[in-house]
């Protein structure tokens, strides 16, 4: 079968073994959304991932979703997760405070090949909640700054009030050489940042176009305008990434649930190169 | 080229036009600058100018009563504030504002209308090169519309 993404680098032993964790840590980031720090219930590792990779959370007795990783991945000490209360186990699991458990399978998936941006121009494209499965390859991008060239973060939300990790976002553009440009659908008056959506901040990139990579996360529909005006500005489609998202059971390829044409979300992705997919994207049927 | 034929003529808006049609359209054309929270406009007056923004942002703004202004679009360095300029009844729908210092060339609405009405060559040039835009503000408005990041993402 064509592989549609990069394989992830780590694996779970045993795929569909929940290990018991428990909540060290729960910090609430929207009105709806939260962030959990997550250890291993016996004190011993949890598991190791990568930038892009998700878990399937389970909170007991309600249900099993997966989520990506929002930590960094260099501290393997804890698991950072990002949930937004959506429906019956998101808001179970946003629910759990510091000391409950919960179930947790994985690391799952393929990751962003930010290794692939060494030597290049590096643009990420963020929509709504997507920026949280893409914060552990900004923590990369950070913690290897010198290997790439110009870094820019785009990132559209709702309104004002709704950006993610808004103080983490003010540090980075005071601390790093990273351009970060914010942009909303609606403000009111006081706003001073940009107003539309995300897609017309792509075509003002000053950015190295046939020596860039991209890597996009956000509603699907978002990534697939975002996707297609970074590819009219020049940056190839086999230098786009994106995470896709697809109801999932088994999340180890078993169940079908997941599946997008002739591959499996939860195996094959969920970060995919905009190349093999393009032409699926916009497909109601998939 | 005196300066302002030559800022007119970089412009994305009139790149690869004929000197001969950079002129004409210089002919319309002055330098304005507007401080933040100075106004280009407002909805309903006559449509009269438009502006090519060469530095500074202006936010697209619709009153809504009991709230303020609500911001739907804002337009920076390189953009053209003013699409309704070349249809009858020639009235802004929203009002834009500076939200900082603004510098931009001004083009007298009428003055270019005039030309093009005279000279369709000049007519059919602009209308090539203010359909794109208008296009891509109308996806864009699209996307907007759908509200993707509500429940979703
Ligand atoms: C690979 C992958 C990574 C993900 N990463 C994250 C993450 O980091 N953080 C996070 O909060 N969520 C993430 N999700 C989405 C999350 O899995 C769903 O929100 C969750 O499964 C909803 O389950 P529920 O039982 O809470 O709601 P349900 O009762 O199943 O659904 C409630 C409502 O939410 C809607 N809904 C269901 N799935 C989604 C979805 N994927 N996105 C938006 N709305 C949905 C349904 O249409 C319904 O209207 C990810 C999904 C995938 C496949
Ligand atoms: S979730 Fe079962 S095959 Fe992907």
């Amino acid at each position: 079968m064509d592989r549609l993404g990069e394989r992830a680098p780590v694996m779970a032993p045993d795929a569909m073994l929940p290990l018991i964790a428990r909540v060290a840590r729960r910090v609430r980031e929207l009105p709806d959304t939260w962030t959990l720090d997550l250890v291993a219930a016996d004190g011993g590792p949890l598991m190791r991932y990568a930038p892009g990779q998700f878990t399937m959370m389970y909170a007991f007795g309600v249900g099993e979703i997966p989520v990506s990783v929002s930590g960094d991945a260099a501290d393997q000490t804890r698991l950072v997760q990002t949930v937004r209360a959506v429906g019956k186990v998101s808001e179970a699991v946003t629910r759990l405070a510091a000391g409950d458990t919960l179930g947790l399978r994985g690391p799952y998936g393929t990751a962003w090949p930010v290794a692939e941006g060494y030597g290049r121009d590096v643009v990420v494209v963020a929509g709504g909640l997507g920026l949280a499965p893409l914060r552990p390859a900004l923590y990369q991008l950070q913690a290897e700054r010198k290997r790439f060239g110009k870094l820019v973060l785009l990132y559209g939300t709702r309104r004002p009030e709704d950006i993610l990790f808004r103080r983490q976002l003010a540090n980075w553009r005071r601390q790093l050489d990273m351009e970060i440009e914010v942009t909303v659908d609606h403000a009111g008056a006081a706003w001073r940042g940009h107003v539309g959506v995300v897609t017309r901040l792509i075509p003002r990139l000053g950015i190295d176009v046939d020596n860039a990579m991209a890597l996009v996360c956000g509603p699907e529909v978002m990534m697939r305008f975002a996707a297609s005006a970074l590819n009219d500005i020049g940056v190839p489609e086999e230098a786009i990434h994106l995470s896709l998202e697809r109801n999932m059971k088994c999340a180890v390829g078993l169940c079908g649930h997941c599946q997008f044409a002739g591959s499996f979300v939860c195996k094959d992705g969920a970060v995919m190169r905009y190349d093999k997919v393009r032409r699926l994207l916009g497909l109601k049927e998939i | 080229m005196e300066g302002l034929e030559r800022i007119v003529s970089e412009h994305r808006l009139f790149q690869g036009l004929g000197p001969e049609f950079v002129n004409l359209a210089a002919g319309c054309a002055k330098n304005v600058r507007f401080n933040a929270d100075q106004y280009l406009f407002h909805a309903e007056e006559p449509a009269d100018w438009i502006y090519l923004i060469r530095h500074g942002q202006v936010a697209l703004e619709v009153a809504t009563p009991g709230r303020g202004a609500a911001q739907f679009e804002t337009l920076g360095e390189g953009d053209i504030v003013g699409l309704t300029w070349l249809l009858p009844p020639y009235r802004w729908g929203y009002d834009a504002r500076a939200t900082e210092l603004v510098r931009a060339i001004a083009l007298d609405a009428k003055c270019l209308r005039d030309k093009c009405e005279v000279d369709h060559d000049l007519g059919y040039a602009l209308l090539k090169r203010f359909l794109p835009v208008l296009v891509q503000r109308l996806q864009a408005m699209r996307l907007q519309l759908l509200d993707v990041y509500g429940s979703a993402g």
